[in-house]
């Protein structure tokens, strides 16, 4: 059925043609996977960036640990009674008291403290505005002013967050400090970079 | 279409793309009786852009760094997604690279190919080689395994060899007074750089005086000779694209058959591709028992050793190394033959190339193996009693490989030739 011109079989060529072209075009597509893969996060790198166990019985009420996840600081606050109860009352002064970005922690933090357990707040300290690490005032007043409550200032861009690393109101940062993902393996020990199973 | 067309003119007035194309590709003619042999020269420029493609990779990865190189290629075959493949496709393309240059030499040996008027494009070819010669024994150090290390150190003390400045040479060469962390870094940056750049030149020179002669072809007839007389175009060519660029595609799809298959199943290849030793991180205190250089280099290795010491130098042996290489460059001079190829050459000129193709590859295997492979000639045989027998056939095949150029003149003119007809045979 093929048409023919000057003996050459025009379909039969573009078929040909067509079919080389895209046996080609596929050919080096997959040949070119290993190298655009290579550029990803090695095994090793991987490996760096695997969880991270931390003990929190050695934190003291009040006080902070920084710890190292993905090269990120990770900050574990072991609240006071008083600070949980606190967290309550600035939240008029809150840009999302309710935790509506719920990207910024995982489905078991969303809660009012953001945390499994009421006290320890783990958070990674990096600013939700440009990435500066911000410094923690966990104390009420003093420098910051009278009416600060205790949580953290960012020294870059002045963002303030509270103590559960929510941002206040007024902050160039968008949103809240993020909850890595994180679980207990024991009553102490955090495991951080690995989801609790869904509990709640 | 119509907006395609304004596309091409609007670049052409400023680019000439179409000419180009056609002058070099869709309107350049080539002799249509190309066989087999005619794949290397593509597959040549595939391996190249093959090899600069996987290199950059690779130098993603690797660190030229004497404490770190070793560990860096290890990080690269387990760690890095894929690593293993690219550096694979690295080595393995490195052997395949002289091989297909081999095979691209022979063919211009055997059809004339360096003869009046491509001397120069035959200049070129010699200097691409001689490049990547280079570029392969600096790249080879770069794993810094014991193989890379030693190798180098051999190598660099060829130079030490020359007399009077010798010493001082190795030494700048090295920059150290042993094959150390600044060797690497110079090789390093000869590898991914200097020399891939001079390549880079020397192939473009290659090809326009290529396209400027034309194509030799099995016959050695030149096809400019015998026009159309009307359009102009040689009788016996045929357009590059599209006859020969899917010709080529087709070699290249055996080719690359056999190339994964070597990536795949044997990357190693028993040891030829991929030294054995060279899994050993180089340490300058202990010296692998047995050290012989890649495959690619074995005949000119075997050269080096066959040669004995006068006035106790070793420099004559180095000297016929370089020489083994180096008069490849005077080829076109060395053949007083009436014809091109082969087809049209007589017995004498056919029974010389055999004594030495026959050479190249005895001593390609005598480089792979230790001297002493043979044992010893028994000691009742006057003047040679004693030396080893592999030393000594690696002496009669030097003297032959040498013999097939520096007689050259002699026979080539001899030699009884078949005429010549006017048109391409086949």
């Amino acid at each position: 059925m093929s048409k023919k011109y000057n003996g050459f079989d025009k379909d039969r060529r573009k078929f040909l043609l067509t079919a080389t072209a895209i046996t080609g075009a596929v050919g080096i597509s997959v040949a070119g996977i290993p190298f655009v893969t290579s550029m990803k996060p090695s095994e090793k790198a991987k490996a760096a960036g695997a969880s991270v166990a931390v003990d929190t019985s050695k934190i003291e009420k009040g006080s902070l640990l920084t710890t190292e996840w993905r090269g990120q600081p990770v900050w574990i606050l072991n609240r006071t009674e008083d600070m949980v109860k606190g967290l309550s009352k600035m939240e008029t002064n809150l840009a999302d008291p309710q935790l509506k970005v719920t990207s910024q922690q995982p489905k078991y933090c969303q809660n009012p403290t953001r945390s499994i357990k009421s006290d320890l707040l783990v958070v990674v300290g990096i600013c939700t505005h440009l990435g500066c690490s911000p410094t923690a005032k966990l104390q009420p007043k003093g420098d910051m002013g009278d009416n600060w409550t205790g949580g953290f200032f960012c020294p870059c861009h002045g963002s303030k967050f509270d103590l559960a690393g929510r941002v206040y109101k007024g902050s160039p940062a968008p949103t809240n400090l993020v909850v890595p993902p994180h679980k207990y393996i024991d009553e102490k020990t955090i495991l951080i970079g690995e989801d609790q199973k869904d509990e709640a | 279409m119509e907006r395609k067309n304004n596309l091409m003119t609007w670049v052409d007035e400023r680019l000439p793309v179409s000419s180009f194309i056609k002058n070099h590709l869709t309107q350049y003619y080539a002799p249509k009786n190309f066989n087999f042999l005619y794949f290397f020269g593509a597959l040549a420029i595939v391996l190249f852009a093959l090899q600069i493609l996987t290199g950059i990779f690779l130098t993603m990865h690797y660190k030229p760094d004497a404490l770190h190189a070793f560990a860096s290629v290890e990080y690269i075959m387990r760690d890095v997604s894929f690593g293993w493949v690219i550096r694979y496709m690295h080595s393995t393309g490195a052997s395949l690279f002289f091989v297909v240059i081999y095979m691209h030499m022979f063919r211009a040996i055997i059809y004339g190919s360096y003869k009046q008027p491509r001397e120069l494009l035959w200049i070129f070819g010699v200097l691409i080689f001689l490049l990547l010669m280079a570029e392969a024994f600096f790249g080879y150090l770069l794993p810094w395994g014991q193989m890379s290390y030693w190798g180098a150190q051999v190598i660099v003390n060829l130079f030490a060899t020359v007399p009077f400045i010798g010493p001082d040479l190795a030494e700048w060469v090295r920059g150290d007074y042993l094959v150390s962390d600044a060797t690497l870094n110079r090789f390093f940056a000869f590898h991914v750089i200097a020399l891939p750049l001079a390549l880079a030149g020397l192939i473009f020179l290659h090809l326009a005086a290529l396209h400027s002669v034309g194509s030799n072809n099995p016959d050695g007839i030149e096809i400019k000779l015998t026009k159309d007389k009307k359009t102009g175009i040689p009788l016996d060519g045929i357009p590059f694209h599209p006859y020969y660029t899917v010709k080529d595609l087709i070699g290249l799809t055996v080719f690359l058959i056999v190339f994964t298959t070597i990536i795949f199943f044997m990357p190693e290849v028993g040891g030829y591709f991929l030294e054995h030793n060279n899994f050993v991180p180089a340490d300058p205190l202990v010296t692998p028992a047995h050290i012989a250089p890649v495959w690619y280099f074995t005949p000119f290795y075997s050269i080096l050793r066959a040669v004995p010491p006068i006035f106790n130098s070793q420099f004559p042996g180095v000297a016929a190394m370089g020489a083994a290489v180096l008069i490849l460059f005077i080829v076109p001079w060395l053949d007083k033959s009436k014809v091109k190829s082969i087809r049209y050459k007589g017995a004498l000129y056919k029974k010389w190339l055999a004594a030495f193709v026959l050479s190249f590859l005895i001593l390609g295997y005598l480089g792979t193996v230790p001297s002493n492979i043979w044992g010893q000639i028994p000691n009742f045989i006057p003047l040679l009693g004693g030396l080893d027998l592999a030393t000594f056939v690696a002496r009669v095949f030097t003297i032959v490989y040498f013999a097939f150029f520096v007689l050259m003149p002699f026979y080539s003119k001899k030699d009884k030739t078949k005429p010549v007809p006017n048109r391409v045979t086949s």
